[in-house]
């Protein structure tokens, strides 16, 4: 990387206006993207009166939204709720896919491409075109204002199925064909060697599918009606319709329900940048 | 023919098959087909209850007239030949068509630049990655009321902002002709950072050595880039233009909701909004299913273009 001045024939002077234009183009990006985040946390600690002042900084930094927010409704119940439903989704989605994935990817089987064909074109059937046959069929089953009518129906689709097929179809075949010829079942070769190499990739999707469903907002809208099973998306949503302009407990409730994630991601980044770091060396 | 030719060999030939019981003896190739279906069973199952009988239920459902729920009335092609007849319907196909075709673009451009330059080796990366990728975390209901909070036309950040570039306060939100490019702001803003990793992940899956190899022939980066990073890129490319696409289509109805609820002037309608409209705001299911339909007939052929512009993001015809 460093012999470009050499091949390119750069002088060292334009090589270090590069970078540094660059470096200067990614903070400056950055701090773009940042900056309604930020701007929402600082303008949270404000009062009533000052929370449109358009400072930067509260100049009479408060807690009060946030004590507010959280003895005038139930968020605690709202956060456990959307905590449950992301878990347990991504956990269930993530098994499911990688089986499906690596039948579809790596056994032989007669009419694997209309199969697969199919799957893939259910990518286009996302929940917001199917929210009213769903709503009916839920409905029927009994599902409906219950855990399982929110959880269940978001674990099946074929986004993770398709890039988990992608990435299989690029593992060496070697590896797993050595181990059939030793007598390993399929179940074993997926197990043992394909879960493991698709470490990277799982830990990637489980970050998208926990924080997909952490927002979900239009199916726990129309699939639950009573207090108990209100997610944090749709009780923001309605507690801003209830407290309009009062900015102050609106953005105070946003951030609460951003700060886990926030943190989540920032935990589990590490992981990520690691093990792309790892699977890049190999 | 030739294949069942070779299991018998194969059953035949080795003499350590002895220690099996025969009846253990399924042919390899039937195991390989029982183990598939096994393995697909989950998600088969649950891709066909919650994805796909939804989907047909939805076609059955266009063509009744449902009133509140349990009365369902036969009307055949009714609900279609009053989508063809419905104003507010293809005003709202018409806003959902000029939504696809400046956000996709535009956030395929913007993400793709943003992974090239995260894959420079520069002081700070890992930082700049974090913070592109952080609007990502929010759901669209909080994205939309973050912007809401700025674009405020007396008290917003956003004029104060535009007004250090001399640029008089607009009305981001409250303007017809300026509200959905808003929304595409907000839009590109929030998925930039998710497509900036996809990308990345793509360009980390070219090998180094071809970049290497062009320099040594004194290859421009521009040339790199045309010759090897944009064809290598194919699969990558394959799979953003079609998420950003449906994206685009379906995905839009809980930023709109939370960020314009459709206004001013029905300008921000999207035709996933108005279907909503339909089924849970006027009771109408039937309607709302056969505009549903109608949107996924759409995004076949939409994916199907692009399947076709893409080569299916395969590198060459064989496998």
């Amino acid at each position: 990387m460093e012999s470009d001045t050499v091949t390119t024939g750069m002088t060292p002077r334009t090589r270090f206006g590069k970078r540094g234009g660059l470096t200067i183009v990614g903070i400056v990006l950055s701090l773009v993207s940042l900056f309604p985040i930020l701007w929402a946390i600082s303008s949270s600690f404000k009062t009533r009166a000052t929370v449109t002042d358009g400072k930067l900084l509260p100049n009479d930094f408060t807690w009060e939204n946030f004590r507010y927010v959280f003895t005038e409704v139930p968020f605690g119940r709202w956060l456990l709720n959307s905590f449950i439903m992301a878990a347990v989704i991504t956990v269930a989605a993530l098994f499911f896919h990688s089986m499906a994935a690596y039948a579809l990817a790596r056994l032989k089987f007669p009419g694997r491409d209309s199969i697969f064909a199919v799957i893939f074109s259910t990518l286009l059937i996302t929940a917001p075109v199917v929210l009213i046959p769903l709503f009916i069929i839920v409905r029927q089953l009994g599902m409906l204002d219950s855990y399982a009518g929110l959880i269940i129906p978001l674990i099946f689709n074929a986004f993770g199925i398709f890039l988990l097929r992608q990435f299989y179809l690029g593992i060496p075949k070697e590896l797993e064909e050595a181990a059939i010829v030793d007598g390993c079942g399929y179940w074993r070769v997926y197990w043992n060697i394909i879960l493991p190499l698709s470490r990277p990739i799982l830990s990637a999707l489980a970050v998208f599918f926990f924080l997909a469903n952490w927002n979900q907002f239009a199916w726990p809208l129309v699939s639950t009606s009573s207090t108990d099973l209100t997610v944090t998306q749709v009780g923001i949503s309605s507690f801003t319709t209830q407290y309009g302009a009062n900015w102050n407990y609106i953005l105070a409730a946003a951030v609460i329900a951003v700060i886990p994630m926030l943190t989540l991601f920032l935990i589990f980044q590490r992981q990520m940048v690691e093990s792309i770091k790892t699977s890049g060396l190999k | 023919m030739s294949s069942i030719a070779t299991e018998r060999q194969q059953a035949a030939a080795p003499p350590a098959a002895a220690e099996h019981p025969p009846r253990r003896r399924l042919s390899r190739k039937h195991r390989e087909w029982i183990a598939a279906g096994l393995f697909l069973l989950p998600d088969g199952l649950g891709l066909s209850v919650f994805v796909i009988l939804p989907m047909f239920f939805s076609i059955v459902l266009s063509f009744f007239q449902v009133s509140g729920f349990g009365s369902y009335e036969w009307i055949g092609l009714g609900n279609y030949e009053r989508m063809f007849n419905d104003p507010y319907f293809w005003s709202s196909m018409w806003v959902t068509a000029k939504y696809v075709v400046i956000m996709v673009p535009v956030l395929f451009v913007v993400s793709l630049g943003l992974g090239i330059l995260m894959k420079q080796k520069l002081p700070g990366m890992a930082v700049y990655r974090t913070a592109l990728f952080m609007p990502y975390m929010l759901s669209l209901v909080v994205a939309g009321l973050l912007w809401k909070f700025m674009f405020d036309e007396q008290t917003g950040v956003a004029n104060k902002i535009v007004g250090a570039f001399g640029i008089s306060p607009q009305s981001w939100l409250g303007d017809p002709s300026l509200a959905l490019y808003s929304v595409i702001l907000v839009t590109v803003w929030y998925m930039m950072g998710y497509y900036m990793i996809i990308f990345l992940a793509g360009l980390n899956e070219i090998p180094k050595e071809y970049y290497e190899a062009a320099k040594i022939d004194g290859a421009s980066p521009w040339t790199s880039f045309r010759k090897i990073t944009w064809p290598l890129l194919r699969p990558t490319s394959f799979f953003v233009l079609i998420m950003t696409t449906v994206a685009a289509i379906t995905g839009t109805f809980d930023l709109v909701y939370s960020l314009t609820a459709g206004g001013p002037a029905n300008g921000t309608a999207v035709a996933m909004f108005y279907i909503y409209q339909q089924a849970f705001v006027f009771g109408e299911y039937g309607y709302a299913s056969a505009l549903g339909t109608f949107l996924v007939l759409i995004m076949v052929v939409l994916s199907w273009v692009i399947f076709k512009l893409t080569k299916g993001g395969r590198f060459d015809d064989g496998e």
